[in-house]
């Protein structure tokens, strides 16, 4: 089910200290979140589909991730054209396409694809354990760093809890259709699998406890920065400020 | 506390402890039991007769609705009482994955360690060497879901081994196990030498790593009479295994 296939690999990328790459990918998706102009954001999709190269990922699998998001542009392709009203371009029937719809659509796939291959050649390249060390480095808060780790500990063991509950209604002849049985069956499935995690949670806690767990973590992982991430940083800091640049002082 | 009377304070004494899950049955009914320093019991009772109930009691996980529990000599009442009693006592869970909780073997065996208050170099090193003397020493960076189930165990067995408890309770240690590292926790019961508690449905183990074997009936807990007729004291090839005689 989660599998983490970007993870394995030895580019330039994956060898940068994980605190580095997560600082780097937040400041940078902010930068390119908050920028409208096409030269900055062609700029800032140059600089992601460069670092998606430097760590050397498989580009089919990458372009069926962007894929994903693509589906929910699509929307705002058939929305926001005939929405967003400035400059007519085209009138198709009682619907106008307007020019300033069109840009803005266009300026959220550029920014969209960019921001998630950014987040895609430096933090998928990590373990997400890795991920939840740096975020715990980087003073995000203790709760989110846990609940992001608990919950992918947790969700293989939840997965063979649900496998373990469908196999067992299929040995006894459940074939899914359009019933109310079926659907009481599914509300079954889906409540026990409610009951089973939160007494799981409570095992869980419980051994915690036992363990000394007084509601602080301690984190084991040690980073060392060599002077690549230095690099790296600088490099990335010239990147945002180019398209800041790009964004707030247009050549005309 | 000199080494005498510490020799005769009971490391876990409950009296007149009664339990109840909310709206079931009474699991537990005017139990007692008193567990001297190097007692090795085993546990030998039918499901649902409390076996676990009673580990939990004793770890402070469930409130008592009656009765008193001692940790060696002093009464535990509020959860600090027990969590100073948790440092000395480990408890190994039946399921394995509710015990193994951080992404990597090593981080969860340096979980109980940094609680502790060791610096992290301490508890790196104390969990590999705990680690090692499993003979677990190559799992150290193994994420923990993707082990099987039987190294799962053995790795629960090291988180709980890293904190150097006085007491092991151990809960149906054995179930799940193939055959290999069934004979790597009798090994390591047996060399320990810890004071332990252990559920088991398994009569030959628990007569190989007890010197008493106890049953639970009627939500009470006492010595295993028939079992204890078993008992005797031989020698001979592979003798300190698990086996049967064929006499029995």
């Amino acid at each position: 089910m989660l599998e983490e296939p970007f993870a394995a690999g030895n580019s330039v990328i994956h060898r940068l200290d994980p605190r580095f790459r997560t600082a780097a990918a937040i400041l940078y998706c902010i930068i390119v979140a908050s920028v409208y102009s096409f030269p900055a954001l062609g700029l800032a999709l140059a600089v992601s589909i460069v670092m998606i190269r430097l760590a050397r990922l498989e580009l089919k699998r990458v372009f069926y991730r962007l894929l994903i998001v693509n589906g929910f542009v699509a929307f705002l392709w058939l929305v926001l054209p005939f929405t967003a009203h400035g400059g007519v371009v085209y009138q198709l029937g009682p619907l106008s396409l307007h020019e300033k719809g069109l840009l803005l659509a266009a300026a959220i796939t550029i920014k969209s694809n960019a921001i998630l291959m950014a987040i895609i050649a430096l933090t998928a390249t990590m373990p997400l354990a890795a991920l939840g060390h740096a975020m715990n480095r980087l003073r995000f808060p203790e709760k989110l760093v846990y609940l992001l780790m608990l919950t992918y500990r947790y969700i293989f063991v939840l997965e063979q809890e649900y496998k373990k509950i469908i196999r067992a209604v299929r040995i006894r002849g459940f074939i899914p259709q359009t019933s109310v049985h079926c659907y009481k069956t599914y509300a079954y499935i889906i409540g026990m699998l409610f009951v089973r995690a939160s007494a799981r949670a409570e095992r869980v806690y419980g051994a915690m406890k036992c363990r000394g767990f007084t509601g602080k973590f301690y984190s084991l992982a040690q980073f060392r920065a060599s002077w690549k991430n230095y690099v790296f940083s600088c490099l990335i800091t010239i990147a945002a400020a180019g398209i800041i640049v790009l964004e707030y002082f247009p050549h005309e | 506390m000199n080494s005498e009377s510490r020799e005769n304070t009971p490391v876990i004494r409950l009296s007149d402890i009664c339990y109840s899950y909310p709206g079931g049955p009474q699991v537990l009914k005017n139990l007692d039991l008193c567990v001297m320093p190097k007692d090795r019991i085993g546990i030998l009772a039918p499901n649902g007769s409390g076996k676990t109930t009673l580990f939990h009691l004793i770890m402070g996980l469930l409130p008592p609705d009656q009765g008193t529990v001692e940790i060696f000599g002093k009464p535990a009442v509020t959860e600090k009482d027990f969590a100073g009693a948790r440092k000395r006592i480990g408890l190994l869970f039946q399921d394995a994955d509710d015990q193994l909780f951080c992404p990597t073997v090593i981080e969860d065996v340096a979980f109980g360690p940094l609680n502790m208050g060791m610096s992290r170099r301490d508890a790196l090193e104390t969990s590999r060497a705990t680690l090692s003397f499993l003979g677990l020493s190559e799992f150290e960076d193994r994420i923990t879901y993707k082990l099987s189930g039987g190294e799962k165990k053995l790795v629960s067995l090291a988180t709980v081994l890293a904190m150097s408890p006085e007491v092991l309770l151990l809960d149906e240690p054995l179930t799940g196990l193939d055959h290999d590292t069934r004979i790597k926790m009798f090994s390591v019961l047996r060399d320990l030498d810890l004071t332990h508690m252990v559920i088991s449905h398994d009569l030959d183990f628990l007569t190989a790593v007890s010197n008493e074997v106890y049953t639970m009936k009627d939500g009470k807990i006492m010595p295993d009479e028939d079992i204890h007729l078993h008992r005797h004291e031989h020698a001979h090839i592979l003798g300190h295994m698990p086996h049967k005689h064929k006499h029995q």
